[in-house]
């Protein structure tokens, strides 16, 4: 069809270029304004087709449900509108730099989730027959020696969901341990202050006290504190390495030592792993636990906070304490050990329904297959590579938290914002009208005003170049006296910055019927 | 390698720039007994195409739930899950998000986890919901702290239809935080039990219903007698289906509310990613584990959503937390929120009508067979047969004519060797049951 310009402006007129209006129906442009699905749906409506019922009896037990519940329906294309609609709400690894220290945004392979979806793993249920699930045990095992051998422990728990419920794990086995051996005196864990909370908030839940180490000058454990609050009811110590400041723990080995001579055992936080995978083997540190995030690591999803995975490899010491169920290679079949009498009655227990991430599990196997040994290596090398350019180049118009080269995550504070009025929470804020997703901050908290970047092995060095360009241009303008523009930031961003103290104060955590929309 | 983009130009460029001659200086503070010289014993890289075919090939053996008869539930249930929720969930900007911690940034997950938390309360009818736990069981075992720091008492009592998986998870915590636990051997018909002897000492008592054997509790006698010593009722779920035809546990006085969502927009997957919910009353919030969404505004005015109640959390109570959990099951509650939006109360109210209808249609069936005799009389997808040989033997013969013909109450629990635990959802065909029953009749004669 030939196109009919007749009366059809095509270049941009004279005249034409305006300041910002108010649309009518409150969208601009791609960025549409949403609704609550409580405001836009019906109970009545849904966008499923299902058989008619026929009507037969029921044997609801007397138990029917008779009262209105309330919950919305959908057209399959307003489900559709709705959530994408929603989704250009987000930012993402795949829109751009992520540099979230601690969390390790790297790329998510698409292979991954085209695998885990094949119904061999996908559509099987849980409690199967064991010879009819051969495959998902085996995959399992071939994790599991990935894991091992990475990691050069001899154990390792698959079932924790998560970092947290892996510290859980690790930290349990530490106390069956000890009960084992009657040590119920040995109930102090020594966490140094860099810790992520999930760390004292686990030694809580399995019934420990928290004693807390100081950091030194060049932001790693005290040892000399350390050496000092040793003693005879230490159960443990809990430490991230490389550290939350992104820096080896030096002494680790002699850390492992002390820990060891008062009978405790060695907690590691394995968040970090990313740099050290094919480099280093935690197991050659002398530690007795450590759980992966195989969403960080090993580049399964985060999906918005979830859900993770925290396989926990333990050592010697530790593995006859590993919780149940687990995945066993005998002679002709792979077996799943499910209750601990099964075990010889060592196990300290259940952590969880069933048997862990499976869906986790089949992504993050698919990564490291695709990398291999060699692959795995060069990833962990170029994550610290890029962390360490970042550092390089930011290093005169930012303050390095801490001297010298760092490993994954390069840790910045706020000194060179001192009196520009600018806080590290303004210049985050400036970044997302850069299009980035700022970095962690304030976290960890030995640092003021912390601001803690891990580029990971993803980015180009073009990416990284211009994010190098960005950061030192807000520097510049921050040093240079334009708070104004940091406080009122972000512009650009579907939304300005939110209440927190309003959202706290009078929590309103769920839509209630009547409740008008003011958007 | 296709994930990583530099090449050999730009490390030594970057090199330079960092000022050290190779990457090996910056692994130097790394104890040199632990330094890896060659590459650690694992097979190399792989192409796309091996990686696919490696795992395509151990997915091939295992027997998939939908390539045959399959009436398997005890905590995980079959269900169609529209196209459209798989599509949605593999948007980058949900897939590839972090935790919103920029809000800004993040608006589309949390209005999701906003219209989620409501929808949960909505189903369970309560007042308030988390955005969720990893899964039933951790749920119900974080609900038992819960209830022991709002009643600042030691002592929870568990019914003897609650999921034995629920009580493993929920015993192992409770041992190291020295509370006292009173579990009871799972057996059907004897969840009342729980009520016996309850003193000013009990946080609460948990109960779930349809219970592990599928039997309806009407949980307001169960209520009563919590409140009636000040202690709490937990209320537990794993088939959240079940709703759209039973009252729900807020109608009927439960205080907190946990279990497990699978059912809504999340597969078998074996065992997990699930999605564990976990709902409550207002007053108890503050004491409520997990992340949680609350409505704001922004400087303009303009209603928005955020992380809330932060001051529970572990990153900022650190060893005060209510809870060391971290993460929530993020992805899988976009998956809830949305199968449950197509849903819609009349979806859902259908859905359970069909499903309640398929398995009184296969107890009929399978009823009618010599030595088979039902246990509940009550029931919504899920019911338990009494058999005249042990269940497991029967599983096991049934299997060699491809029909996975239920759980042998063996497998979860001591002593009922004799019961099969079947589940029936709107996936099951006619065909399907007809095989059930043919292999089952075979199995018993």
């Amino acid at each position: 069809m030939a196109l009919n310009n007749m009366g059809r402006p095509t270049t941009p007129q004279e005249g034409t270029v305006t300041s910002t209006i108010e649309t009518v129906s409150g969208n601009k442009a791609l960025a549409q304004r949403e609704l609550l699905i409580f405001e836009v749906g019906t109970p009545r409506r849904t966008g499923v087709d299902l058989p008619e019922p026929k009507g037969s009896k029921s044997r609801l037990g007397g138990l029917e449900r008779t009262a209105e519940i309330g919950l919305p329906g959908l057209s399959e294309p307003e489900t559709m509108r709705h959530y994408v609609r929603l989704s250009q709400k987000n930012y993402a690894i795949d829109l751009g730099v992520y540099p979230l220290g601690s969390c390790t945004m790297k790329h998510n392979p698409r292979l991954n989730e085209k695998v885990a979806r094949l119904p061999g793993f996908a559509d099987v249920h849980p409690l199967q027959p064991q010879e009819t699930v051969q495959g998902a045990l085996e995959l399992i095992d071939e994790l599991a020696h990935w894991i091992c051998t990475l990691t050069g422990m001899p154990a390792v728990a698959m079932s924790p969901k998560a970092g947290a419920h892996g510290e859980l794990c690790g930290m349990m086995a530490i106390r069956a341990a000890l009960d084992a051996k009657g040590a119920d005196h040995k109930r102090r864990v020594l966490v140094p202050e860099s810790a992520h909370g999930t760390n004292p908030a686990t030694a809580v839940q399995c019934g420990f006290t928290v004693d807390e180490i100081p950091a030194t000058d060049d932001g790693r454990v005290d040892l000399e504190a350390m050496k000092a609050k040793l003693g005879d009811d230490v159960a443990g110590i809990m430490l991230t390495n490389p550290n939350t400041c992104g820096l080896f723990e030096r002494d680790i080995v002699e850390i492992a030592e002390l820990i060891h001579g008062v009978g405790g055992y060695f907690y590691c936080d394995g968040a970090n792993f990313n740099a050290l995978v094919g480099r280093v083997r935690p197991g050659d540190l002398g530690i007795d636990a450590m759980h992966l995030n195989l969403h960080k690591t090993f580049s399964t999803p985060h999906g918005g906070g979830g859900p993770g995975s925290g396989p926990t490899v333990l050592s010697e010491a530790l593995a006859a304490y590993a919780p149940v169920p687990f995945v066993q290679k005998n002679d002709d079949a792979f077996e799943l050990v499910e209750t601990v009498e099964a075990t010889g009655g060592d196990s300290f227990g259940r952590m969880c329904a069933f048997h862990g991430q499976m869906g986790m599990f089949t992504r993050a196997l698919s990564y490291m297959l695709s990398h291999g040994s060699d692959g795995l290596k060069q990833a962990t090398e170029d994550a610290v590579l890029n962390a360490n350019y970042v550092q390089a180049s930011l290093s005169d118009v930012m303050t390095v938290a801490f001297p010298g080269t760092c490993m994954h995550e390069a840790l910045f504070d706020d000194r060179f914002l001192k009196d520009t009025g600018v806080e590290t929470l303004d210049f985050a804020k400036a970044m997302i009208d850069e299009g980035y997703h700022p970095m962690t901050m304030y976290f960890p908290l030995v640092v003021h005003g912390a601001m803690l970047i891990e580029p990971t092995e993803s980015e180009s060095k073009a990416e990284l170049d211009r994010f190098i360009a960005v950061m030192r241009s807000l520097a510049e303008r921050a040093t240079g006296g334009d708070v104004d523009s940091f406080k009122a930031a972000p512009i650009y961003a579907p939304m300005r910055r939110l209440d927190e103290t309003q959202a706290a104060r009078k929590p309103v955590l769920r839509w209630t019927p009547g409740e008008a929309a003011n958007d | 390698m296709r994930y990583l983009p530099l090449n050999e130009n730009d490390r030594k460029d970057m090199l330079a720039k960092v000022g050290v001659p190779m990457v090996d200086a910056l692994f130097e503070d790394v104890p040199k007994s632990a330094r890896l010289t060659g590459l650690i014993d694992l097979p190399t890289h792989m192409t796309e195409a091996e990686v696919e075919s490696h795992l395509t090939r151990l997915a091939g053996k295992s027997r998939a739930a939908g390539s045959g008869s399959f009436f398997i539930g005890a905590g995980a249930y079959r269900h169609h899950i529209p196209a459209t929720v798989d599509h949605l969930i593999q948007r980058s900007e949900f897939l590839t998000a972090y935790t919103p911690y920029q809000p800004e940034i993040s608006q589309g997950t949390l209005q999701v986890l906003f219209e989620f938390q409501t929808q949960v309360a909505m189903l369970t009818g309560m007042e308030v919901a988390n955005a969720s736990m990893y899964d039933g069981s951790t749920a119900c075992a974080e609900a038992v702290l819960m209830a022991c720091r709002v009643k600042r008492r030691k002592k929870v009592k568990l019914a003897a239809g609650l999921h034995p998986h629920y009580a493993a998870t929920t015993e192992n915590q409770a041992q190291f935080l020295g509370l006292d636990l009173k579990t009871a051997d799972c057996a059907p018909g004897k969840d009342s039990d729980v009520m016996d002897g309850l003193d000013k000492d009990v946080a609460a008592i948990v109960v779930q219903s349809p219970n592990v054997f599928g039997e309806i509790i009407d949980l307001e006698l169960y209520a009563e007698a919590a409140h009636e010593v000040g202690a709490l009722l937990i209320a537990v779920f794993t088939e959240p289906v079940a709703f759209g035809a039973i009252k729900s546990p807020g109608e009927m006085g439960a205080d907190i509310v946990v279990g497990e969502g699978q059912s809504i927009g999340v597969g078998l997957n074996y065992g997990g990613p699930y999605v564990g919910l976990l709902a409550c009353r207002q007053k108890l919030v503050r004491q409520m584990p997990g992340r949680v969404c609350g409505e704001t505004v922004d400087a303009e005015g303009k209603r928005g959503y955020v992380l809330t109640l932060s001051t529970r959390e572990q990153h900022i109570r650190r060893e005060k937390a209510t809870s060391n959990i971290c993460t929530n099951s993020g992805l899988c509650t976009v998956a809830w929120s949305i199968h449950m939006s197509l849903l819609g109360e009349a979806g859902l109210r259908q859905l359970a009508t069909i499903n309640h209808e398929k398995a009184c249609e296969l107890a009929d069936k399978l009823t009618a067979i010599d030595g088979v005799e039902l246990v509940n009389d009550s029931f919504f997808n899920e019911f338990t047969l009494r058999l005249s040989k042990p269940a497991k033997q029967v599983v096991d013969a049934m299997l060699k004519n491809d029909v996975l013909g239920g759980l042998h109450a063996s497998r979860l629990m001591d002593g009922q060797d004799d019961l099969l635990i079947v589940a029936a959802t709107e996936t099951n065909s006619e065909a399907d049951m007809n095989a059930f029953e043919t292999a089952l009749r075979e199995a018993l004669s």
